[in-house]
């Protein structure tokens, strides 16, 4: 029998309003959502829905208008801007759909990033950095400047940054959104392989086939999820 | 996160834009350079003075008849000349002092073909001691040839370059107008002193030129050199009680002569080039802070550019102190790189200026150093409004920006 797995993440009737009066957009519209540890989770949902909007939440990069976010045992809208950004330094990876890497700087000098804000030491930094590409199967490409790689490539030097921390929580707003299929199905792989390894793991997708390799599929409307369950339950 | 990560990271992004790099920082450079480069014409301009007149020898009081005017130069109300018992009297009553009357004539050298127009001073031997001057070849003036004013000369480098075309122009006979001398030594050349060439000189017994040249027997100077340091105040004291009696000046009437004491000129010349030397400087500084001002302009525009760079480092951890330090370090980084260059380039200035104006080249290490601590400082000052802004970006609008 398996230990029960921790609560990671657990939203309570979060809002998230911009604007105001007539211009008020809900974006979020009293979301609850609970993610244990280990889990994988694929969120779909038309353009606008807020998906998005609670990626940036989940990620501590945001905070709820109203509602309760609570990230392990922390209320995350109690917390300062610096505050957030230590969490995010420890626990949360993040992946974004145009790569984001820093341009004319090598994909292990990339990598490096998140471990120099965290004070790893030069040494040691190098050495996690490649066993980060390595991980993504880019040890070989570690010289090269995101110009030099191609868009799959790159994709997997930012999840190589994203989890050359050792986060938790992996955070990934349409990750594959760039990506011809057969990239697209590379990347789900490698991130179902990072998953078995026990990072719990949130994705944005279009594509019902790439929602299909997670453990479990939301849908977005109008800031609400409208239904949730296995991808066999809610794609069919 | 360490200082040295954090600088690595400067540099890094420093080399990443090469270009925009060295624009930021070249108004640093001329800033600093031209600071530089003024300050040390000026100083060496200041020590110039200083040389040349410590040149013109030590201890030096000049006496010429005429009332004295603020700021040299000026109309003298003519007034009557000196006589050589006014030169007796000042080395009898005056003590620890050497003295020598001088008079001085215009007149053409003439030797073979070559002619030459110049200023004869007719003096003593102590003439050449009281200014430092020293012969290269030949001999000074025998007592019997002062006290007779016989036809004899001593030249200059310049009339011996003129009139003689570099032949040894010992034992011959120099025509000099209507008269002529016979060259007995040649003096040990001196250079020039601020645009004066110091080896145009013939210098003839006193009575020659007065009896043969100036048809008179008037004395236009008195050199006089105080032998002991430090009593040429006194010494001008004693010499200005004595002429006013000798030339029946009555108490309260102006002086109708003049002691001029080099050092107190030499003072009056340094105050001023001081002057002129803090003057130039606080110019160049303008163009340094004009140079700050112009990093602060392109690292604000640097900030808009990288905006979604600060975004990936805010959304992996930065923290906005760490963002703020690391657009400040740049700031620094770069401004202290234009402080090294416009150092670099300041000593090349300084070193090619001093030599095509004749001047001394001196550097003032402690100088260069703060020169460079300004630059630097600049880019903390110009530097922290465009990092501020870095920092206080929100994350998520970072990331979107385009
Ligand atoms: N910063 C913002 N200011 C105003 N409205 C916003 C902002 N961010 C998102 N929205 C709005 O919130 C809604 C949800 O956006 P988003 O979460 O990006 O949707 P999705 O990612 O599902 O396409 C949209 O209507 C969008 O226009
Ligand atoms: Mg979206």
């Amino acid at each position: 029998m398996n230990a029960p797995a921790r609560r990671i993440i657990a939203l309570r009737d979060v809002f998230k309003i911009y604007g105001s009066g007539d211009t008020e957009v809900r974006a979020l519209n009293g979301v609850n959502l609970d993610i244990d540890e280990g889990d994988f989770v694929a969120v779909m949902g038309s353009s606008g829905s807020g998906k998005s909007t609670c990626m940036n939440m989940l990620g501590c990069l945001d905070t709820p208008t109203h509602g309760a976010y609570r990230f392990y045992d922390v209320e995350v809208g109690d917390l300062s801007h610096d505050e957030r950004a230590l969490l995010r330094r420890h626990y949360i990876g993040f992946v974004f759909q145009s790569f984001n890497l820093l341009a004319r700087t090598s994909a292990v000098e990339n990598v490096e990033l998140p471990l120099i804000y965290k004070g790893v030491p030069r040494k040691q930094r190098r050495d996690l950095a490649l066993d980060a590409l390595d991980r993504v199967g880019l040890a070989d490409r570690f010289d090269h400047t995101p110009a030099q790689l191609s868009g799959g490539q790159q994709q997997r030097v930012a999840i190589a940054r994203a989890i050359v921390t050792a986060p938790a929580f992996l955070v990934a707003d349409e990750p594959t959104g760039n990506l011809d299929s057969a990239r697209s199905v590379e990347i789900m792989r490698l991130l179902q392989g990072l998953n078995a390894d026990g990072i719990t793991i949130i994705m944005v997708t279009h594509e019902p086939d790439i929602a299909a390799f997670a453990r479990r599929v939301l849908i977005f409307r109008d800031g609400l999820i409208t239904q949730d369950g296995t991808p066999r339950e809610v794609l069919s | 996160m360490t200082f040295w990560d954090t600088f690595l990271m400067a540099l890094r992004a420093i080399a990443r834009n090469t270009i925009r790099s060295v624009l930021t920082a070249l108004g640093i450079v001329i800033g600093v350079a031209s600071v530089i480069a003024m300050v040390h014409l000026g100083q060496a301009a200041t020590l110039n003075v200083t040389q040349q007149i410590a040149a013109m020898g030590s201890n030096l009081l000049i006496v010429s008849p005429g009332v004295r005017r603020f700021g040299g130069g000026g109309p003298r109300v003519s007034a009557k000349p000196f006589e050589l018992a006014d030169a007796q009297a000042i080395a009898r009553d005056v003590p620890d002092i050497l003295v020598a009357p001088a008079t001085t004539s215009r007149a053409t050298a003439v030797f073979g073909n070559a002619n030459y127009t110049t200023t004869i001073t007719g003096t003593t031997n102590n003439f050449l001691e009281i200014r430092d001057w020293h012969l290269q070849s030949g001999r000074l003036f025998e007592d019997r040839e002062t006290a007779s004013g016989a036809a004899v000369c001593i030249l200059g480098k310049t009339l011996v370059d003129n009139v003689y075309f570099q032949q040894d122009p010992l034992g011959t006979q120099l025509r000099l107008g209507a008269s002529s001398c016979q060259v007995i030594g040649v003096l040990a050349s001196k250079g020039s002193s601020m645009g004066n060439d110091q080896d145009d000189v013939v210098l003839m017994p006193l009575k020659a030129v007065q009896r043969r040249l100036a048809g008179n027997q008037d004395i236009s100077t008195l050199y006089v050199s105080a032998l002991v340091d430090g009593t040429t105040a006194d010494t001008q004291a004693a010499i200005e009680a004595l002429l006013r009696e000798r030339r029946r000046i009555r108490d309260g009437a102006e002086d109708d002569f003049n002691v001029r004491d080099m050092q107190e000129i030499a003072q009056t010349l340094e105050a001023t080039t001081g002057t002129l030397t803090a003057l130039l400087g606080a110019i160049a500084a303008v163009s340094l802070l004009v140079g700050g001002i112009g990093i602060m302009n392109i690292m604000l525009v640097s900030v808009t550019e990288r905006t979604r760079e600060i975004g990936i480092r805010l959304a992996i951890g930065a923290l906005a102190k760490d963002v703020l330090i690391q657009f400040l370090v740049e700031a620094i980084v770069i401004a202290s790189l234009g402080g090294l260059l416009g150092v670099t380039f300041g000593v090349l200035g300084t070193w090619g200026l001093t030599a095509f104006m004749k001047l001394p080249f001196v550097l003032d290490v402690q100088m260069l150093l703060i020169a460079f601590g300004f630059a630097a400082g600049i880019g903390v000052i110009f530097g922290y409004v465009p990092a501020r802004k870095a920092a206080r970006l929100n994350p998520i609008d970072s990331l979107r920006h385009e």
